[in-house]
């Protein structure tokens, strides 16, 4: 037998149809649905007469749009044009019969968060979004990416997709991880090595022990960010860890199902002697906690180092690096822990777990925000702000300085009203630092939740390592 | 969807690389339930100022690029999200072809449902048309989908490569969902025989 990577298999097992040109047609195990880019496909179905195939695989929870201030039941939180967008997946979810979590569910939460916690996201699984960051189920070892809203209407009347085959990519991260050293820091790592155009064809599959390693959690950052770097989607095989993480979720198999599932699941890893178009490693000692310092996920340095001039890059990079550093208001030569920030963000579907919010709190206990800092920690969704609060972590942030917000995706792309300011400077746990992305101005510096916590109590950007 | 055959425009030039579908239509405006209307909101930041006024030294505010049809710009073009809010917004403007040397995934899909034709050249040649553009409202391209080919104002041509089931949905216009519904069959079996391989899904 050919041996296979895990893509492979996943694909093979998904092919509905093949035409002559390798133009595939594959299933779609499961389809997750928000707000913001399910309307006019909803509307379209409407206007063609159609139904959505597969209702009992579609899930839809509002997450891009909705306040996270405890008022935000009232809808005149909401601008008018979000509230219609809510009130459109109310209506789209009752009309069409799919599952739905609305914002008055606890379960209700950013879409990437609510699906591997529900037990939605499988080992093995086809899964979709109209939203980029559904890499963030290849954790799992299912092959999941982002869609546009065309294909979400595809999907929904079809249960199926229009697809070539992407490339192999694999991402070896060898030996273990220094402390203090984080998934977060490893996948913007990975995306300051191959850029961020690096991964445009393939879908990767990050291996090694320091990803093994890993938690679940810290596997889905990772896997996260694999479009950051360009990838269609993140994979990691399935192992030990990832069965225990889905058992007994409640849209898990159980009995004889669970067994089932879980024997085809151990098939899923690349053979030994898998074919693999581009190999990426780096060595897990010498990745660093870092830090973004332009405008672009690939602007990545350790902390310790300082603001890069132009003439560090050629041709076209460098007039985007010019346009970088004006934007971000830095001069070169500036080393990154003198930055002084005004806001602190953590959160997003990067880095809004229960440990990821573990981690920020670990750093900020018996610690207090620099004065005058604005501070919010927006939790994955209702759940896991549920686990904080009995853990007492939200008591940790609250009296460090923080505000403690409902679940959302908030100030990672300030849909609702969490926003920056022109000018604002933010160490925010999120995926993108592109201008104008967190408010217009704004600028953003990417890192990890303890990097972002120890920003928050030194007001600059902070070498964790100083201060755990 | 709009087929696309035969397109001949004035073509304008964004050398900047990773222009990112933030900056093509940024976040306030995918708050609407429609695809259409987002022209006068194509690349808002960098087109207007904080007051709302036209940015003039923006290329598609300069008299000679405003009624555009065809974009050349700098490498992975259309990086980050998923938003169709992104081709959609370059449509209503008027622009129906961009060339770069490459183009993120996603947008890259999304341009083709949408009747826009994204082409991917090697960079010497992206090079030649982004010079070509500095001609303004004097320079037409033409590029016709069926040969695969570019055409400048001084007559120099350039292919192209396309994916040949992409090229045929474009030039005739025709509806994904509308394909797909024909292989009802296969999806039917499909979903039969997973239902006993992986009945768990």
């Amino acid at each position: 037998m050919t041996p296979k990577t895990l893509y492979d298999k996943i694909w093979d097992a998904h092919v509905v149809h093949e035409a002559k040109d390798d133009t595939c047609l594959i299933y779609i195990d499961r389809h997750l649905v928000h707000e913001v880019t399910s309307p006019q496909a909803f509307e379209g179905l409407r206007l063609a007469g159609r139904k959505v195939r597969a209702p009992e695989k579609t899930i839809a929870v509002p997450d891009h749009n909705v306040p996270t201030t405890s008022d935000r039941s009232n809808p005149e939180k909401m601008t008018e044009d979000s509230a219609i967008q809510v009130a459109e997946l109310d209506k789209n979810a009752k009309e069409f019969g799919i599952h739905y979590y609305p914002v008055t569910d606890i379960r209700q939460g950013i879409v990437h968060i609510v699906g591997p916690e529900q037990g939605w996201t499988l080992p093995g699984m086809t899964v979709v979004c109209g939203d980029s960051h559904t890499a963030t189920h290849g954790a799992f070892g299912a092959l999941a990416h982002g869609i546009g809203t065309s294909e979400v209407e595809h999907v929904l009347a079809t249960q199926t997709l229009i697809q070539k085959k992407s490339k192999n990519m694999k991402v070896e991260i060898t030996g273990k991880l220094p402390p203090n050293v984080t998934a977060k820091d490893i996948t913007l790592s990975v995306i300051g090595k191959i850029g961020t155009a690096g991964g445009t064809g393939y879908v990767i599959e990050y291996c090694g022990e320091a990803i093994e390693d890993l938690s679940m959690e810290g596997r889905m950052t990772v896997c996260n960010m694999a479009i950051e770097g360009g990838a269609r989607a993140g994979l990691i095989a399935p192992d030990k860890k990832t069965f225990d993480y889905v058992k007994g979720r409640p849209h898990a198999p159980k009995g004889f199902q669970w067994e089932a599932a879980l024997s085809w699941w151990k098939t899923l890893y690349s053979d030994k002697t898998a074919k693999w178009d581009k190999v990426v490693t780096l060595i897990a000692d010498n990745i660093a906690p870092v830090v973004t310092w332009g405008t672009s996920p690939e602007d990545v340095l350790p902390i310790t180092e300082t603001v890069p001039g132009p003439d560090n890059f050629k041709g076209a990079k460098a007039d985007a690096a010019r346009r970088s550093l004006k934007y971000m208001g830095l001069t070169p030569g500036t080393k990154l822990s003198e930055i002084e920030i005004d806001t602190v963000f953590i959160g997003s579907c990067t880095n809004g777990r229960i440990e990821d919010l573990r981690a920020a709190a670990k750093i900020l206990k018996g610690r207090k925000i620099r004065e005058g800092l604005r501070a919010m920690v927006v939790p994955g969704s209702g759940l896991v702000r549920e686990q904080a609060e009995v853990e007492g972590l939200a008591d940790i942030f609250k009296k460090a300085g923080f505000e403690w917000r409902l679940a959302g995706c908030s100030m990672c792309l300030a849909m609702n009203p969490d926003q920056l300011r022109p000018g604002e400077r933010c160490a925010a746990t999120s995926n993108r630092n592109f201008e104008g992305r967190q408010g217009r101005g704004g600028r953003t510096h990417l890192m990890s939740p303890a990097m972002a916590a120890a920003a928050a109590i030194a007001g600059k950007l902070t070498d964790v390592r100083e201060m755990s | 969807m709009q087929k696309f055959e035969t397109l001949t425009g004035v073509a304008a030039p964004m050398s900047l690389v990773n222009i990112d579908t933030d900056m093509i239509i940024p976040k306030q405006f995918l708050k609407t339930i429609k695809r259409s209307g987002l022209g006068k909101n194509l690349f808002d930041e960098l087109r207007y100022t904080e007051n709302g006024e036209e940015n003039p030294d923006f290329v598609l505010n300069q008299k000679k690029y405003r009624n555009s049809k065809i974009l050349v710009v700098g490498e992975n073009f259309g990086c980050g999200s998923s938003r169709e809010h992104a081709p959609w917004a370059l449509l209503d403007f008027g622009i129906r072809c961009v060339i770069s040397i490459s183009f993120a995934d996603i947008f890259y899909n999304n341009c083709f449902k949408n009747g826009i034709l994204p082409i991917e050249l090697p960079q010497e040649i992206v090079n030649v048309l982004m010079q070509e553009t500095q001609k303004g409202s004097n320079a037409q391209i033409t590029i016709e989908l069926e040969n695969q080919m570019i055409t400048t104002s001084d007559g120099t041509c350039f292919s192209f490569d396309i994916d040949s089931f992409k090229k045929h949905c474009l030039l005739n216009g025709l509806d994904d969902v509308g394909l797909t519904m024909e292989k009802a069959a296969s999806i039917d079996n499909f979903e039969r025989q997973s239902k006993i391989e992986r009945p768990w899904v």
